[in-house]
């Protein structure tokens, strides 16, 4: 596995020829280099993953050093990438549905007159993602962590003329950077209680010497989770997500859906040992979880923009996983994140399909009527929703949705309460994916189809759709087949999830409520949007409280309120300052020295008299002070 | 000899290139650029082999010592460790660089121009390599005036103002260094009898609380004052701004490097107690400069105003470093005073190509260039990353080795001034949006960068690159100085706390250059 350093390397070199090249190369070459650097990505992946699953299990891990990174006052740190189960199914994911993405980009953008600067950013987000999940150590991870915020800004932005794209892409920079300072705080704090950051390393002293529930632990376990939910769009830093649709839907896609976001998971997996020690860290995570996915996923329920209920679509299911994660449910929070990443890259790529033919248009209440116009488009989107409502039994999204909503029950850190918003939220999840669903595909055509998609488009859906059924038999729950195949691959870097046994006879019930309730999700969007003759599906959601509605198509008031918080009270600041008030204090001591001069050279006016006046009164006060002082 | 050469050279060559110019016009840039590239050669030929140089013990490996004015123990003692080599090192590139930008900026009265831009250099690198406090101040003293020059006669439309406010701010405050360093002369005297300037013999004077105190506030005025920390950096952004490019490269990339090399080199040596004394309150100052030129640089509209604001949140961070005094946060700040040298260099750089293009430094009259040129967008681009702390630059080892070394002293302070990274973060991010991005203002087409300008700028940015993926020889060239001082500190003064071993916990020892039984007094 000595090549391994090659998987990054590779699309790095992609951005390096062409940044550096500019504009100067001929499409096809562009299109070759960067969608050819992330497939032999992707090749070397794989055959690392069967280099490696070879091994297994007398070897549960490999490290790989490059050289030196740094090596002062006691930090060592090497450029080192460290292997083992987690690390590969990241990567799989990143460079195998990052492959597709590039793939059917170089359709989507094909008009675009920055071609080669979208494919070099893309290149450099998938070499920046690989080094995240591929670090040996915590720095390095915050150099990919950094790296592939650079290119989500850089992405989000990519049509730079617009304003609002700019103000996007320096939100989500800038939101996500507050997230990640605590994080590099948490680095020094473990730096500082640990002597070292290398991740096994800290992991295994943190369990040493920490005792279970220790504050140093909790503080540590919260700074990172504080990165992780800025990366990962969570409450209260998930207000840059929505924004970031700003970017080409590729990159929705890419980076707001399948991978960066899922950044924040990774790095509570990798660093659970660390969470497992404080109760509290863990209840907070789950706590976070859950709120992030009710209200994410009533904010879904209104959008009028198919790419904004995606957003928040993925927050919620980011959600999913943070609640899993919070309950200890390591191998069910990694497993959505893998389902998630293929239905969630499909749904926005038929999405960016249906943009494309109909010209930019991202109102689904313009669209409608598709079904006939973009058949494969339609099947394609059919079954990522369905994926994504867990319609249960062929969709991957069942097995990994349901087993975390099980687990959250049926964990010791579960609970009844978890189990409830997870229910709730798989109603509102089915509820808003059928909503788009008929919305969009049904009814009559509003808007004509310009440009059907190529190729280059339909082969990427044609491909996650696959996945995004056939993905969930790895892992089934005991009642159907009990197949673990994803889980007992993990568990060699993960700990198995240890359920209450007096729940755990209930989960044939519990199983059967799950799928009722997404279908009854999919039934109820069927009656209240499906295409009723004439009129448009406008009305359901007008039942509501329009009030409430703008609460909720607005993100529950976030911006308004970290607007008024902290946005404009800096620029206030910084404003009204803008002049430098310290400067004031130079300014008026030099003020004082010329107003002095000023004064002092009214005397030499030129008049004897009042020099003799002076100079009389003068010897005076000296005799004065001589004789009474 | 070769030390009194680096300083020699640029002093020659300034004369010459000046009244070479009188004759040929056009020959005072080759011979200030052959000049520097000739000194540069010098001193990479020292980084190259220091360590075979050491004649002694202790970190220095080249000293030279000839009585200059003897009787009143005044020599001319120059002395060279790892510490001084690095920073010579960054004067050199940064001389050139400095060359390159004023190309065909400056036409009228060019020889006067490299003569004071060689002199400024010739000063500085004086200052990092003098051991007597009496030639340290004549070197300190002779960066101002040729400075003075530089902003008043070549600079831009309120120059006048800046350059008489940035000689009053560094003049009066180097005066306060006068009488520190006088006091400590004959405190020293009286004491022991000998009369001297000698740094290493300085070092250890004792003296009494109030007496220390004064004598280092004495120093740390005029270095905070050059550095600069709030709240005496009013002159800096008027001097950046109205300077010409060369002008700023040198102030924001060497300038403000003495002020912090003066504080690691004497002010905390040679007054230990009362600097441990000082420490929290410079420390919080220190936050307070980070948080508050962060705050002020989004406000500015001036181009390069704002950069003159960034550098007063980034040297925060310097001296921040240094007052925690410890190996990582000292080695941090080493790295932070080359990585904000070359980063706010090159954003000056820019700053003065932009002007030269669009005769305005005002962002609000820029916007959308990114499409007219997008070479000079991606570089702005590159720097002003560097300039947020991205990982993989050579920004972010700074920092994050200070904010980790001042973790072990202050974890209050350490994670404030981590607040200064969100800072950096928007500022940076808004002169992208406001330059670059937007709709297109600037209706008129211009050339993107030449080789000159992509050539010069090239070379910054594969230093920052490399010192974000391999600090190690920078780290390794400044070790056995900190390392040394470090030491002197804590045996004077073992109430500051040990850096050499900051966990019980760590295994490793990576102090392979410490030297046994060294002292700076072993070279004398």
């Amino acid at each position: 596995m000595d090549f391994l350093w090659l998987i990054p390397a590779l699309p790095l070199t992609g951005f390096l020829v062409l940044a550096l090249t500019a504009q100067r190369l001929s499409r096809p070459i562009v299109s070759l280099v960067g969608v050819g650097s992330v497939g032999g990505s992707a090749v070397m992946v794989a055959w690392a993953a069967v280099d490696f699953l070879r091994r297994m299990p007398g070897e549960t891990s490999y490290t790989k050093k490059l050289w030196t990174w740094m090596d002062v006052g006691g930090l060592h740190l090497d450029m080192a990438f460290y292997i083992d189960t987690l690390t590969l199914v990241m990567m799989l994911v990143i460079t195998g549905v990052g492959f597709f993405i590039h793939l059917y980009s170089t359709g989507y953008m094909a008009e675009d007159k920055d071609y080669a600067r979208f494919f070099a950013c893309m290149n450099l987000f998938v070499a920046a993602m690989l080094i995240l999940v591929m670090a040996e150590n915590l720095p390095l991870l915050y150099l990919g962590w950094e790296g592939v915020g650079l290119c989500s800004y850089l992405l989000i932005g990519f049509w730079y003329t617009d304003k609002a794209n700019g103000y996007a892409a320096r939100k989500a920079f800038v939101v996500t950077r507050v997230g990640d300072t605590a994080m590099a705080v948490g680095l020094f704090l473990l730096y500082n209680q640990l002597g070292t950051l290398q991740i096994q390393d800290t992991m295994s002293r943190a369990a040493t010497v920490w005792p279970q529930g220790s504050a140093t632990a909790t503080l540590a376990a919260l700074l990172l989770l504080g990165g992780a939910v800025g990366k990962s769009a969570q409450l209260p830093l998930q207000t840059w997500l929505p924004d970031a649709m700003a970017g080409p839907t590729p990159v929705s896609a890419l980076i707001h859906a399948a991978t960066m976001v899922t950044a924040g998971v990774y790095l509570i997996a990798r660093t659970h040992v660390l969470f497992m020690l404080s109760p509290l860290a863990m209840t907070v995570t789950a706590v976070i979880g859950a709120a992030t996915l009710l209200m994410a996923g009533f904010s879904a329920l209104v959008q009028h923009d198919i790419k904004r209920v995606l957003a928040y679509s993925t927050i919620s299911q980011l959600g999913y996983m943070f609640l899993a994660l919070g309950v200890g449910a390591w191998s069910a929070a990694v497993f959505h994140l893998v389902t998630h990443a293929f239905f969630k890259a499909l749904l926005f790529l038929c999405a960016g399909a249906v943009i494309h033919a109909l010209g930019g248009e991202q109102d689904m209440f313009r669209m409608g009527g598709l079904k006939d116009r973009l058949p494969l488009t339609f099947w394609a989107f059919l079954t990522g929703a369905s994926s994504l409502a867990a319609l249960p039994l062929i969709t991957a999204g069942f097995y990994s949705k349901d087993m975390i909503i099980w687990e959250a029950y049926a964990s010791p850190l579960g609970g009844m309460g978890f189990w409830l918003v997870a229910m709730i939220g798989a109603l509102v999840t089915s509820l808003y994916t059928f909503r788009m669903m008929w919305l969009t595909f049904a009814g009559p055509v509003k808007t004509p189809v310009h440009h059907p998609p190529g190729l280059s488009m339909t082969v990427p859906l044609v491909v996650l759709a696959v996945l995004s059924l056939l993905a969930g038999f790895m892992e089934t729950p005991r009642t159907l087949g009990g197949i673990h195949a994803f889980s007992s691959l993990l568990h060699s870097c993960l700990p198995e999830t240890v359920l209450d046994h007096g729940r755990e006879a209930h989960e044939m019930l519990f199983e059967i409520i799950a799928a009722v309730t997404a279908l009854g999700g999919i039934a109820w969007a069927w009656v209240l949007y499906r295409p009723k003759d004439g009129s448009t599906a406008e009305s359901p959601a007008s039942r509501l409280p329009k009030s409430l509605q703008r609460f909720w198509l607005g993100g529950w008031g976030f911006d308004g309120l970290y607007d008024r918080l902290f946005v404009r009270p800096y620029l206030a600041l910084a404003h009204f300052d803008k002049n430098d008030v310290i400067d004031r204090v130079f300014s008026a001591i030099a003020q004082l020295g010329r107003s002095g001069h000023r004064v002092l050279s009214l005397t030499q006016n030129g008049q004897l008299r009042s020099y003799i006046w002076g100079i009389g009164l003068g010897a005076a006060a000296v005799v004065f002070m001589v004789v009474y002082l | 000899m070769i030390m009194a050469w680096l300083i020699l050279i640029p002093v020659l060559s300034g004369i010459f290139a000046w009244s070479l110019e009188l004759r040929f016009r056009g020959s005072a840039r080759w011979t200030a650029l052959v000049a520097l590239a000739v000194g540069l050669g010098f001193t990479c030929y020292l980084a190259h082999q220091p360590f075979e140089l050491v004649p002694s013990g202790g970190p220095y490996f080249m000293n030279l010592d000839i009585p200059w004015i003897a009787s009143a123990g005044i020599h001319f003692h120059l002395a060279m460790d790892g510490l001084s080599l690095v920073l010579v090192l960054l004067t050199h590139f940064l001389g050139i660089v400095a060359v390159l930008s004023s190309w065909t900026e400056i036409s009228e009265k060019a020889g006067f121009f490299y003569f004071n831009l060689l002199w400024v250099l010739a000063g500085i690198i004086g200052v990092f390599l003098s051991m007597d406090l009496f030639l340290f101040y004549f070197f300190w003293e002779m960066m101002l005036i040729p400075m003075f020059f530089l902003i008043s006669v070549y600079g831009h439309e309120n120059r006048i103002y800046a350059s008489v406010k940035f000689f009053l701010f560094t003049q009066i405050s180097g005066l306060f260094m006068l009488l520190a360093i006088l006091g400590l002369y004959f405190v020293h005297g009286k004491q022991t009898g000998q009369y001297t300037f000698n740094y290493f013999d300085l070092m250890g004077t004792p003296m009494t609380g109030t007496m220390g105190i004064l004598f280092m506030l004495g120093f740390l005025t005029a270095f905070a004052v050059k550095l600069p920390a709030v709240p005496f950096h009013t002159w800096l952004p008027d001097a950046h701004t109205e300077a010409p490019t060369a002008g700023s490269i040198i102030l924001a990339g060497l300038l403000l490097k003495t002020g912090a090399y003066g504080m690691i080199r004497f002010v905390i040596p040679l007054f230990p107690e009362a600097s441990a004394a000082a420490a929290p309150a410079v420390m919080a100052l220190s936050v307070v400069g980070i948080i508050y030129g962060a705050l002020l640089a989004l406000s500015q509209t001036d181009f390069k105003r704002l950069v003159a604001y960034t550098s007063v949140s980034h040297m925060g961070f310097v001296m921040l470093g240094i007052f925690a005094w410890n190996t990582l946060a000292l080695q941090g700040a080493v790295v932070q005073m080359i990585c904000h040298g070359l980063s706010t260099g090159a954003l000056f750089f820019l700053a003065g190509i932009l002007k030269d293009r669009l005769h305005t430094r005002d962002l609000g009259q820029m916007g959308g260039l990114w499409a007219t040129a997008p070479r000079l967008a991606g570089m702005t681009l590159f720097f002003a990353l560097a300039s947020l702390g991205l990982p993989g630059l050579g920004n972010f080892i700074a920092e994050f080795t200070i904010l980790m070394g001042v973790f072990q002293v202050n974890k209050i302070i350490a994670a404030t001034a981590s607040l200064g990274l969100v800072g950096a973060a928007v500022y940076s991010l808004w002169i992208i949006q406001a330059a670059f991005h937007g709709p297109l203002k600037v209706k008129k087409t211009f050339a993107d960068l030449s080789f000159r300008e992509t050539a010069a700028l090239t070379l910054m940015l594969v230093g920052l690159v490399y010192l974000g993926l391999n600090p190690g020889p920078v780290f390794r060239m400044a070790q056995p100085s900190l390392d040394h001082l470090t030491r002197i500190v804590s045996i004077t003064n073992p109430g500051l706390p040990n850096p050499a071993k900051p966990f019980s916990f760590n295994t490793s020892t990576p102090h392979p250059s410490e030297n046994p039984g060294g002292t700076g007094h072993a070279i004398r």
